[in-house]
């Protein structure tokens, strides 16, 4: 490469002595308008770095003219738009629950709120519209474990089921199978009277030795009937609505060792007047009492 | 013209000189600032370094790439305080070694899934998120269940945690593979593992094995549960 600078004969422009096979690079300056940016960019910058927090000192660091903090501005944001909520929320917050629905207003609100909140925290489990998941209960239905009225729904979401906090809904169901209260033949007798409650009969299955196993072990919770117990979440079984299964093998696996699900206490997360549009929204999904 | 570009280019060691110069400008400013990290760390009580369980599931979670998708930073913004809960604090990750920022969410941010909910939840998604959440692009992980947790490795784990500046004592290394156990098996007592690891969640899916499932259930369950707002004053969330 040559490092003559010549005038480049086409343009006039004066190249910059870097020739690569003959081609030469030539020194134009750059536009002008295009420094001018960069130019004002620069200051830009410079004055940016005095308005806001910018630069680490030894104590502590430059806060800025303006002193500006995004936390701040965040909180403040999350409080006007609380504030803006505030005529319905303290409302709901100072009403027993099952008021609400006689105003037609603040129900429309609770219902709204409870719906988007709905979505973000109990969805996952619940499904769209609290069409249940398998292993976690359908809302949509009048099949409620721990009751379905207003208040119980409040309460079941605000303190969880066996959640770990001291007011959650708690049961434990034995482990008949896992720790040996019944044989493996016992347990398969007493799901053919599962069965048998739920409607749908095996043919030639021995109801009476299936009855007195399940008055021994079963009745205290579930009821002679099958009827549950909403004071220990005990499913009631005409209702056909199954939080493990239905089938004769599911039955057998909840006996021998069965799961029981937890749900958390919202009350860590959400505030009252939030937990009472869910239990509102819930209510309102097809199975509220 | 009292400077020229040809100066430069001709210079091997006037070149050499000025790129040290521009280079050094641009390592003071990245480097500078770490001597005073200390004053960004909020004063805020509870943030403890991870069991060992949470912290083979945090290596887990590093390993199948869940960070490609999902975030462990609430960011200062209103609609993400509102969606996820309180913003995240530096202090909430000071133990992580790497951090989980960043703002990629092709899956929900995850810095305060704690607790958001049940462990059964964690495990059936995990295995096979769609059979929860519909719409969920996020795919099976249930090999997970299946793949027994090596954890032959704990104590170095923990000691190379402990250079990186995880103030793990001395104790915490001899009982690492007790506190798995304890952990990881819901029959083992768990009351020497709470008390130095407040918080921690116990995961067991399945009876007599410790699973890698377990380990990362374990870890998504304590994100973002450390610190308790309802106790920490504004004072102790300054900068």
């Amino acid at each position: 490469m040559a490092l003559k600078i010549e005038k480049d004969a086409l343009t006039g422009v004066e190249s910059t002595g870097h020739s690569w096979d003959g081609i030469q690079e030539l020194n134009n300056p750059l536009p002008t308008w295009w420094l001018f940016i960069w130019g004002v960019c620069i200051l830009v910058a410079l004055v940016q770095f005095v308005l806001y927090p910018s630069f680490p000192g030894l104590r502590t660091y430059w806060h800025g003219t303006t002193n500006y903090s995004s936390r701040v501005d965040a909180i403040k944001a999350v409080d006007e738009i609380q504030a803006s909520h505030a005529q319905y929320v303290t409302k709901i917050a100072a009403m027993p629950i099952t008021e609400i629905p006689k105003n037609k207003e603040l129900y429309d609100y609770a219902l709204l709120s409870g719906k988007v909140t709905f979505a973000n925290n109990c969805q996952p489990c619940h499904g769209v519209a609290g069409s249940g998941r398998p292993g976690f209960p359908v809302l949509a239905s009048d099949a409620w474990l721990w009751g379905g009225t207003l208040d119980a729904l409040q309460q079941t979401i605000t303190y969880g089921i066996r959640s770990g906090h001291p007011q959650a809904r708690d049961s434990q169901m034995p482990r008949f199978g896992a720790d040996g209260i019944l044989t493996p033949a016992q347990i398969n007798t007493v799901a053919e009277y599962v069965e048998f409650l739920e409607g749908k009969p095996r043919k030639g299955a021995d109801l009476v030795a299936a009855k007195q196993l399940f008055m021994d072990n079963c009745s205290a919770c579930h009821s002679p009937e099958g009827n549950g117990n909403r004071d220990v979440g005990a499913p009631r079984y005409h209702d056909r609505v199954f939080l493990y299964g239905p089938d004769y093998d599911s039955v057998v696996r909840q006996v021998t060792n069965p799961r029981m699900g937890v749900m958390p206490a919202w009350t860590y997360r959400l505030d009252t007047p939030t937990i009472k549009s869910v239990a509102l929204y819930v209510h309102s999904l097809g199975g509220g009492e | 013209m009292a400077f020229s570009h040809a100066i430069v280019e001709k210079n091997a060691f006037v070149l050499i000189a000025a790129t040290f110069a521009v280079l050094s400008i641009g390592g003071a400013v990245e480097i500078i600032p770490l001597f005073t990290i200390h004053t960004t760390v909020e004063a805020v009580k509870g943030v403890r370094p991870y069991s060992p369980l949470e912290l083979i599931g945090r290596d887990i979670y590093i390993r199948e790439g869940c960070y490609l998708c999902h975030s462990q930073q609430i960011r200062s913004l209103r609609d993400e305080v509102e969606r996820y809960g309180h913003y995240s604090l530096a202090a909430e990750s000071m133990y992580d070694h790497p951090f989980q920022w960043g703002s990629k969410r092709i899956g929900p941010d995850v810095a305060r899934v704690g607790g958001k909910y049940s462990n059964d939840w964690q495990y059936a998604h995990l295995k096979n998120p769609q059979a929860l959440v519909p719409e969920s692009l996020m795919p099976k992980f249930s090999f997970l269940a299946e793949t027994k947790l090596d954890y032959s490795d704990i104590e170095m784990k923990l000691k190379v945690q402990r250079l990186l500046g995880t103030p793990y004592t001395d104790e915490d290394i001899a009982n690492a593979r007790k506190d798995i156990e304890a952990q990881a098996d819901a029959s083992v007592d768990a009351t020497a593992l709470l008390k130095r690891y407040p918080k921690a969640v116990e995961a067991s899916g399945k009876t007599g094995s410790v699973t890698e499932m377990d380990a990362l259930v374990a870890y998504l369950q304590v994100l973002g549960t450390m610190v308790n707002f309802a106790d920490t004053s504004e004072e102790q969330l300054k900068q």
